[in-house]
């Protein structure tokens, strides 16, 4: 196993990160800009170390600092956890040349995964479904109007490098795909350093199902079911579930045995995540993500396996605990992210001080949490402060636990999504497994959710 | 004299405006990047541009002046 881990990442996966490094035994170094110091993931590692200033070019997304300090601290292993450099395929191979185990796959299968264009052609290569798209980017706008044509409109516009919502525009017609070539290409450039763009048939109201996998390196996949994200906002997820509502155990059979194919076609190694859009019990391969998710608690608190767990196992060259024929979904778990974002004024993030905190604590309720009283929530960074996760028998029975829970979790200072997380949960759309698209979309009822209406049952 | 203030901690990315421009309200006069989004910054009232207080690239605080418009 390996001896001592540097977590290189800050606020709630920083800390989960740190704590299952604790429960095996293993040695923790945690990293810190300027702003995080102090942080609970600094506080809660064996050692921490500063990186350098806030915004994260200069520090989190360090690549050399981050080796030179993983190799002072005598660590033998990086766990990059989500965001900044976990899919940097660079990163990887730097760790690699300086005899640190990554914990996550190989540089190779980052770069292929990486590249949305090329996984698309290797997944369709493979049989599976992809959503109907151009052939690779799409250069001028002419073969772009081409190719939307082909594909049929509505049309999703998408940068080559995106991710996390950004790099994305709809053409509902024709008329509006210049514009939205235009917009996309300068996003890319700007956040990505790629202005390349491509197509997607866009679909009206699909829900977002991915599916949780686990390589060993040496041959054995295997998948841990599915997640249901629909709940979105701006793209960016905001409640996840397993299972998902709307998939039986013949679906879930077929999306992990696709899963699983793919996974081992490229030889993934440590957990992914294979993500796709469910259009009634049709799947569309969208991406892979070669990393540890925000949402991955959900996963385990229906299987009972650890991701973080594995993974650093797996990094140590050890097998995989569970074999497919082990593996079962039990009861339904939730969860809610908690922003600091005021759901009522457009999602307008809040990086204020941290004035009070008590969080929610019983049975089948789980907290990972980046944030302290008295923690100033930097605004370089985004805004998720802290993932609220419960499990329940079934889906209602959660969901009231769910409910119970924010209630009881105390966050004071920013805006959090606590109020509109009680108001979602609480609707028609939600209890009904829809999709909630209508909700999020409306202005009126996000208004609605603002504070202290949302506390009266 | 009216003021403009920061309505979220983060760091000035653009100012739309210069001193002396005639601004309305609603306009767009700077914007400010905040947990990764571009935040605008619009004018309550109409008016003239008369000080800016601060540069593209400063660190900016919630309830920061930001700058002042003569009416």
């Amino acid at each position: 196993m390996v001896e001592k881990v540097l977590v290189a990442n800050r606020g709630e996966v920083a800390v989960r990160v740190v704590r299952a490094l604790r429960e095996l035994g293993i040695g923790s170094v945690a990293v810190y800009s300027e702003p995080d110091a102090g942080a609970p993931h600094a506080r809660l590692a064996d050692e921490a170390h500063p990186i350098g200033p806030g915004p994260a070019a200069e520090s989190y997304l360090d690549a050399r600092t981050l080796v030179d300090v993983a190799l002072r601290t005598g660590c033998d292993a990086v766990h990059p956890g989500y965001g900044f450099l976990s899919e940097n395929a660079a990163f990887a191979e730097r760790c690699a040349a300086a005899g640190l185990a990554f914990v996550g796959p190989s540089p190779e299968v980052i770069e292929a995964m990486g590249s949305k264009t090329r996984a698309r052609e290797i997944v369709s290569r493979l049989g599976i479904p992809v959503v109907p798209g151009s052939e690779g980017p799409v250069g001028s706008a002419r073969y772009a109007a081409d190719e939307a044509e082909r594909i049929g409109y509505p049309v999703a516009v998408k940068a080559s490098g995106g991710g996390g919502g950004m790099g994305f525009r709809v053409a509902a017609s024709p008329d509006d795909l210049e514009a939205a070539l235009e917009a996309v290409r300068a996003e890319g450039t700007r956040f990505f350093g790629d202005p390349a763009v491509y197509l997607e048939r866009y679909f009206e109201d699909p829900r977002h199902v991915e599916v949780q996998v686990l390589g060993d390196g040496e041959g054995a996949v295997v998948h841990l079911g599915e997640r249901d994200c629909t709940v979105q906002r701006r793209h960016q997820k905001l409640v996840e579930e397993a299972p998902a509502p709307t998939v039986g155990t013949l679906l879930r059979a077929r999306l992990g045995e696709q899963a699983v194919r793919i996974a081992r076609h490229i030889g993934y190694t440590s957990a992914g995540t294979v993500e796709g859009l469910l259009v009634g019990d049709d799947f569309y391969f969208l991406e892979m993500n070669t990393r540890l998710q925000v949402e991955h608690p959900v996963t385990e608190m229906t299987t009972g396996v650890d991701l973080v767990a594995e993974q650093l196992r797996i990094a140590s060259g050890l097998p995989l605990t569970v074999r497919q024929e082990d593996v079962t979904i039990r009861g339904s778990a939730i969860e809610c992210r908690i922003n600091a974002e005021a759901a009522h004024r457009g999602f307008i993030p809040s990086p204020r001080t941290v004035t009070a905190y008590r969080e929610p604590e019983g049975e089948g309720v789980r907290v990972d949490s980046g944030v302290a009283l008295g923690y100033a929530v930097p605004s370089f960074y985004d805004s998720l402060l802290a993932k609220l996760i419960v499990w329940h028998e079934s889906r209602e029975a959660a969901t009231e636990r769910m409910l119970e829970a924010l209630d009881d979790f105390e966050l004071e200072g920013p805006d959090t999504l606590i109020p509109f997380h009680r108001h979602l949960l609480r609707s028609r759309q939600w209890r009904a497994g829809g999709t909630a698209r209508d909700l999020l979309g409306d202005r009126t009822w996000l208004k609605s959710t603002a504070g202290a209406a949302a506390r009266a049952r | 004299m009216q003021e403009i203030r920061a309505p979220i901690t983060g760091s000035m990315w653009k100012i739309l405006v210069a001193p002396g421009d005639a601004v309305a309200e609603g306009d767009e006069v700077a914007i400010i990047e905040s947990m990764k989004l571009e935040i605008p910054v619009e004018t309550d009232d109409d008016g003239t541009v008369a000080r800016i207080h601060v540069a593209e690239g400063d660190a900016v605080s919630e309830g920061q002046l930001l700058l002042e418009l003569d009416e």
